[in-house]
């Protein structure tokens, strides 16, 4: 009922292309997040959907009409902004239905939706503040409620909780996700948080110097990054990327002696994440500890292989002087291959799980 | 002891508003008890009859009158255009910088040379307006002759001098505005009147009622023009306020007259001053 879908869109300002020949589909109901580190064209991509950037190449369509040219009103889409931007002089309530009085809805209409939706997101008892008399967490409240009084069933929100401290980014995020749910919204949602991303999407389109870097659901993000681009940037810390060489029994972390796997290493970067990575009693490679990170629920050792280094999450507290050499294990489906040349993920047959074991 | 240091530090601007500032005011005060003093009749206390005379005084009450109508032409005038323009000047516009720039000329003109700027408009058959007029067939005029029109002549001027300066003020106080909030309010279909009615003449309102302050006592306190262009005239239809005190103090030497038309002067900016912020009190605080 309320599909996004853009068509090779680009944005140019001058000579630099903001957004780049982006193409992606936003099924209506679905939760979509656009993530990208700042700078990349995602808030930019945002705000071409709702209309306050000019399209300079492409086609939007919302339900299958072409909006590309039609001004912000016209596309029936709600946006929550990053600062909120609420009207300081206006009440909590006069902010809410302000899109209602614009569109001259009855004020009996406007009065029954704003009750229903200050029950919603937990405003009532706030109606007659103003924005300054709020929290960050209550005005955030207040522009949710803007955003879904008009009932477009499409919202688009801008890091809209980048202001929050992080326990209250934490209940506002289970808040949004079971809000889209319920009101079976089609949400598109900026950030550059990549927690956000895994945890409220649906969706999630990875966006890199304007251009899409990968698309999909968060588990295909984080089990099969097609990029070193994507591999990096999701998880907390992110995948680990380290140089290979070809060794005498099979590829080897450069300057390490331990063989992987069968074949070559030469001109490829093996990726693997921290929390698949395990201390060894025997086997596996060799590593020295160069720190160790201690988080409460897991520790993050990192440890020096070869000529590079790694980070490796362990559950509890995990006490390691730096300098005590250590063994490294790790099943062969969380390994990874890239071309490090374009960063683009290694064809399948040159994945570890497809090579098999190394030599001897 | 210790306190002399920070006395000795006011000392040399405390003496300078003394002097300047506050004896001048009370002595004003006291001379208007006091008839002016001559060389064979000197002064002598007579209560209020300088203020009795003063309400006795035709031409004073003109003078108020015109005041009155100058202010009311000039004030909501010059803030109505100054608005506009920084509003139109606030977007994105080619020569944006030049625009404003030449928006903002006439304020840095000392008022005696626009005087004599206008004073060349308004001449009647050579002047401009005339010269203008006479294209179309119209009659010569003469504007600062003409007691029905020279009032409005002088408001005109004063509009065009002090609109620019409130535009620099309003155009500060729109670039504080977050651009945000005119996005949302493009994004619930608002139109660019609607949300100049709901959203930017509200948040305004301090500039607003800091300008109108400025507004009132200008309309009271620049004369300039007026030794330039009518000296009061003709017959006193376009004496303001301080004119009038600077021409029976100085030209009649009725000093204790003048003192009293200060006091009076002084009470009324005073009145309009608080009237003015107890409105700020009460009106602004959005925040």
């Amino acid at each position: 009922m309320s599909e996004i879908v853009l068509e090779k869109v680009t944005r140019r300002f001058g000579q630099v292309k903001a957004v780049d020949g982006v193409s992606f589909r936003a099924e209506s109901g679905k939760f979509v997040v656009l993530l990208g580190p700042s700078g990349c064209g995602k808030s930019t991509l945002l705000r071409l959907i709702a209309g306050l950037e000019d399209v300079s190449e492409g086609k939007i369509l919302v339900d299958g009409h072409d909006v590309t040219r039609l001004s912000p009103d016209k596309r029936r889409v709600s946006m929550v902004f990053q600062s909120y931007a609420l009207f300081p002089h206006l009440s909590t309530e006069e902010n809410i239905v302000f899109g209602l009085k614009v569109r001259g809805m009855p004020e009996e209409e406007r009065r029954k939706r704003l009750a229903k939706v200050a029950q919603v997101v937990g405003l009532a008892e706030l109606l007659d503040r103003k924005p300054q008399q709020l929290s960050g967490g209550q005005r955030q409240r207040v522009a949710l409620a803007r955003a879904i009084i008009a009932e477009n069933n499409i919202c688009l929100m801008d890091e809209p909780l980048s202001n929050l401290d992080a326990q209250l980014r934490h209940g506002m995020r289970v808040e949004i996700r079971e809000l889209q749910q319920r009101l079976g919204m089609t949400v598109v949602y900026v950030t550059h948080d990549q927690v956000e991303a895994m945890s409220m999407a649906d969706r999630v389109v990875l966006i890199r110097e304007g251009r899409i870097e990968q698309e999909g659901s968060p588990e295909e993000l984080y089990a099969r990054p097609a990029t070193m681009f994507a591999a990096r940037f999701i998880g907390t810390p992110g995948m680990n990327l380290l140089k290979l060489a070809d060794g005498p029994r099979g590829a080897v972390v450069r300057g390490s002696q331990d063989a992987l796997f069968a074949g070559g290493g030469e001109g490829f970067t093996l990726g693997v994440r921290p929390e698949h990575v395990w201390l060894a009693d025997s086997g596996g490679v060799a590593g020295m500890v160069a720190s160790s990170e201690y988080h409460g629920a897991d520790t993050i050792l990192t440890v020096r292989v070869g000529d590079e280094t790694l980070f490796m999450r362990a559950p509890g507290q995990l006490v390691h002087a730096p300098g005590t050499p250590v063994r490294l294990g790790w099943k062969p489906e969380s390994l990874h291959v890239f071309d490090t040349a374009s960063g683009a993920r290694a064809a399948e047959e040159l994945q570890p799980v497809r090579r098999g074991a190394a030599a001897g | 002891m210790k306190n002399v240091y920070g006395w000795l530090l006011l000392t040399p601007a405390a003496i300078l508003l003394i002097g300047f500032t506050h004896y001048p005011a009370v002595a004003t005060l006291y001379d208007s008890f006091f008839s002016t003093g001559t060389v064979v009749r000197p002064s002598r206390f007579v209560g209020l009859a300088n203020y009795a005379a003063l309400a006795d005084d035709p031409i004073f009450w003109q003078v108020l009158r015109n005041n009155l109508y100058f202010a009311a032409a000039t004030i909501p005038t010059s803030i109505a255009i100054a608005m506009l323009m920084a509003i139109w000047v606030n977007d994105r516009l080619p020569a944006r910088a030049l625009v404003r720039m030449s928006y903002f000329t006439p304020t840095i003109l000392p008022m005696v040379a626009v005087a004599n700027l206008w004073l060349f408009f308004y001449t009647p058959q050579i002047g401009l307006i005339d010269k203008f007029g006479a294209m179309f067939g119209a009659a010569s005029h003469n504007w600062l002759g003409d007691p029905s029109t020279v009032l409005a002549c002088l408001a005109v001027m004063t509009v065009w001098k002090e609109a620019g300066f409130f535009m620099i003020f309003y155009l500060a106080a729109l670039q504080s505005l977050p651009p945000e909030i005119e996005e949302a309010a493009k994004i619930e279909g608002a139109s660019r009147w609607y949300f100049f009615r709901r959203v930017t003449f509200p948040l305004l309102m301090p500039t607003t009622l800091f300008v109108l302050v400025n507004a009132t006592i200008n309309s009271f306190k620049l004369v300039d023009h007026l030794f330039i262009l009518t000296k009061g005239g003709p017959d006193n239809a376009s004496n303001l306020l301080l004119y009038y005190i600077y021409q029976v103090a100085f030209s009649f030497f009725e000093t204790s007259y003048a003192s009293t038309l200060t006091v009076v002067l002084l009470a009324m900016l005073a009145a309009m001053a608080i009237v003015q912020f107890l409105l700020i009190e009460k009106r602004v605080h959005y925040r």
